[in-house]
């Protein structure tokens, strides 16, 4: 690294170094007019290798699929206009998962813009509210510095999406490059120490807890792999329960004894009970999203809570909080345990006890129960079997959005962080596939498997093809029930069962679809054949789409209807049409 | 200047919510004077459903390239709270401080206030913009400019007060704001 510092060369260039510079290995992208210099420069050179998609959302979810496997940043790289309007969808997405990522856009010449130019758009315009930061490059000599920047922005701190828009005559233009060694931020500085006052309050919470819960989520994935290890620690030292987000999903194993499920609206009845009556709450790396916290004025009404964030607009925006710490999850973790140790343990071992009597209470309830059919495949039964067919290899999970998502999250068990990407804070139907090509490209002797579901994959299907010529051998397993679930879901509890418009009337055959692309289509409709399909999926060395036809009308359980509190869940067993009916107020029914 | 209405907070879980009483502070943002910062600034205020009553930007420190906005916004103080937040959080902003809490801020805006009129009307126009202290800047026969700088009220009262006189049109720059006493907000 540096030893180009200072040389000349031209923007197309500055970009390749930098990314060089940046280790960037891959790059996630689709050509166009005004990013030609670039592809003629990533033709000419051997440190990049460029990934191409066949849709500009396709390569922002690869390269969210990527970072969120790796910790490293995402890289994407558009034309103008049209390129950067369909990355939109993935930069969004990136920032409400907090996904580091830096798309580089190109952009119509300096002189033209504002001419409504061919393939023109305002794009640092259009995505300043959905990136975390963004740059149109007018100086050819600035363009080193932002790439670097970007890089920096993108990573660090709560990470986010990063735009830099580089118009073509500054791809053109020679200008002095700089390294990233000098690239200090005049105003951009995130704090990652908690400060000790704070520690020390939630030390003592934590020590004299006596129905304690720990909270975690996707802030302690993207902290790092020190961040989970701490949080282990944490645990195996207190003996607390342990509840995740969807976000934060391996951070713990789902193997621990202390580990009590996910938790919010589709999360475990034990979880969100633990949550509703706890004295001191731990909230690691998590934002009380409103999927997680159901109605806020009846939110864990009697305990003491405490907030680790490193974005301070992430505390008090939703709970007010007793305790709040602004700082990296790893950071604070670790001031914590220091602090828990140094403070001695004399903790209400009667009390705790108790506390977790109780959550066996709650376990006994089988919140995750559901009937089991011998003439239809359950999509319960389907994630299941999925698990205990793939659990003993390096395997990573995506997801599209809907109900085979939840029950991916509920059914599938993760161990480790980093191996479950899932579209959370937008929900994104059609993530999940290009995700998985992105985990591939990553993790490419790795089992990467897209638990889909048959109308979200619809959306971006077409990433089969990069699949295919990139050799990604990534495994599309369709819980086909021709409807969309979720939405036919909520028809059923808020809208007189009135399906409207949630049924596919024509899928294609997925099979077939499959061997069009050139990859491998499989199909299973019987329970007692799953286990032999999903082997041949696994042992197939090529991208394979899996369509498994599992029962059209099962519903996603327990569930906190919209507008209720935690201590107010459907169970799916008892639950009867009536209550469906009826479970949503006027009031909840206005919200989403 | 504190009022109670009715808000929508930004998450419809708050439907039910007891209604905090709003307040009107003023937040100083000082940030680098790069393009697009406003947008940012007041994409931030539209994007995220918060209120700006006034708005006020200029150059402050031209070499070190620092701008300053002044921005009077209403809001519960956990919304105040969370708009100094999402400020903080953009990237070219250099530092916010909400002046309403720090205290006793010096605020001031300058209005132009056209008024025509004969007689004694007129008569009575100049005779206020004295008591007032607002300054002719511009004068004809049947028609004065005045030029006033003041409190938003004083502004408020004075135009009020012009409205039967003849007022033409008025153009006012939002507020301008410092602190009292020796600590400063320079970078």
């Amino acid at each position: 690294m540096g030893e180009q510092d200072g040389q000349q060369m031209t923007g197309a260039e500055i970009i390749l170094t930098a990314l060089a510079d940046q280790g960037v290995a891959h790059v996630f992208g689709y050509p166009g007019g005004a990013v030609l210099p670039i592809y003629d420069e990533i033709f000419q050179q051997e440190h990049v290798r460029h990934i191409l998609v066949r849709h500009e959302q396709g390569a922002t979810h690869a390269a969210e699929g990527y970072a969120r496997s790796t910790g490293k940043a995402g890289v994407v790289l558009v034309t103008s206009g049209p390129g950067a309007t369909n990355a939109v969808t993935g930069l969004t997405d990136a920032l409400m998962d907090s996904i580091p990522m830096v798309c580089i856009t190109g952009q119509v010449p300096t002189h033209l813009i504002g001419n409504d130019a061919f393939q023109e758009c305002d794009t640092v315009g259009i995505t300043r509210p959905c990136t975390k930061h963004n740059y149109l490059v007018k100086d050819v000599n600035d363009l080193a510095r932002i790439m670097h920047e970007a890089f920096y922005v993108a990573t660090s701190g709560r990470p986010g999406p990063v735009v830099v828009d580089v118009p073509k005559d500054v791809q053109f233009a020679t200008g002095t490059y700089v390294g990233p060694q000098n690239i200090v931020h005049k105003t951009y500085k995130p704090t990652v120490a908690g400060t000790p006052e704070r520690i020390a309050q939630a030390v003592e919470l934590l020590a004299t807890a006596k129905r304690p819960i720990i909270y975690s989520g996707g802030g302690v994935i993207n902290s790092g792999p020190q961040a989970s290890k701490l949080l282990r620690e944490l645990v195996a030292m207190t003996g607390y329960p342990i509840t995740s987000t969807l976000m934060g999903l391996g951070a713990f194993p789902a193997s621990g004894k202390e580990w009590v499920g996910m938790l919010g609206m589709h999360g475990t009845y034990e979880a969100n009970m633990a949550m509703h009556d706890c004295d001191v709450m731990l909230c690691v790396g998590a934002r009380f999203d409103d999927r997680i916290t159901g109605r806020t004025d009846a939110f864990s009404p009697d305990s003491k809570k405490i907030h680790i964030d490193i974005d301070p607009s992430s505390i008090n925006k939703i709970i007010p909080v007793d305790v709040p710490i602004v700082g990296d999850c790893a950071n604070v973790l670790g001031d914590i345990i220091a602090g828990l140790k140094a403070r001695g343990q004399e903790q209400n071992w009667d009390a705790l006890q108790g506390w977790w009597r109780q959550i066996g209470r709650w376990r006994r309830v089988e919140c995750l129960k559901y009937k089991a059919n011998s003439d239809v495949i359950m999509p319960q039964y389907a994630i299941e079997r999925l698990y205990e067919l793939t659990k003993d290899r390096e395997t990573y999970i995506t997801t599209e959005v809907g109900q085979h998502q939840m029950w991916a999250a509920q059914f599938y068990r993760f161990e480790e962080p980093n191996k479950w990407m899932t579209s959370g804070g937008l929900g994104t139907m059609g993530y999940g596939l290009p995700a998985a090509a992105g985990v591939q490209v990553a993790h490419p002797d790795a089992l990467v498997i897209d638990i889909a579901g048959d109308a979200s994959v619809l959306m971006t299907i077409q990433e089969m093809s990069t699949a295919v010529q990139h050799k990604l051998p990534i495994k599309i397993f369709i819980l086909n029930n021709q409807y969309m679930g979720m939405v036919r879901q909520w028809q059923q509890l808020l809208h007189g069962n009135r399906l409207s418009e949630s049924y596919t009337e024509a899928l294609p055959d997925f099979v077939k679809l499959a061997e069009a692309y050139g990859c491998v289509g499989m199909q299973c409709s019987k329970p007692q054949d799953l286990d032999g399909a999903i082997q041949a999926m696994i042992d197939c060395d090529q991208p394979v789409i899996f369509d498994c036809r599992v029962a059209n009308l099962a519903n996603c359980f327990p569930m906190i209807p919209s507008g209720k509190a935690h201590n107010e869940m459907l169970l799916g067993e008892e639950v009867s049409d009536e209550e469906v009916g009826s479970a949503v107020d006027e009031a909840g029914k206005v919200l989403v | 200047m504190n009022t109670q209405t009715d808000i929508q907070h930004g998450s419809a879980y708050f439907l039910d919510d007891t209604r905090a009483p709003e307040v009107v502070h003023t937040l100083c943002v000082v940030v680098d004077n790069e393009p697009g910062v406003l947008a940012r600034v007041i994409g931030l205020f539209s994007g995220r459903g918060y209120n700006i009553e006034s708005l006020t930007v200029s150059e402050t420190q031209h070499e070190s390239h620092i701008s300053r906005i002044t921005i009077q916004t209403r809001g519960t103080s956990a919304v105040l709270e969370q708009i100094k937040a999402q400020l903080e959080r953009l990237v070219p902003v250099h530092s916010v401080a909400d002046l309403t809490v720090s205290g006793n801020a010096i605020e001031r805006e300058l209005a132009l206030i056209k008024v025509t009129g004969k007689g004694e009307q007129r008569v009575e126009a100049l005779r206020l913009a004295d008591a007032f202290r607002a300054r002719v800047v511009d004068a004809t026969n049947d028609n004065f400019v005045f030029e006033l700088t003041g409190k938003t009220r004083k502004v408020d009262q004075f135009i009020s007060l012009m409205q039967p006189l003849g007022l033409k049109e008025v153009v006012r720059t939002g507020i301008a704001a410092i602190s009292r006493g020796p600590e400063a907000m320079m970078i």
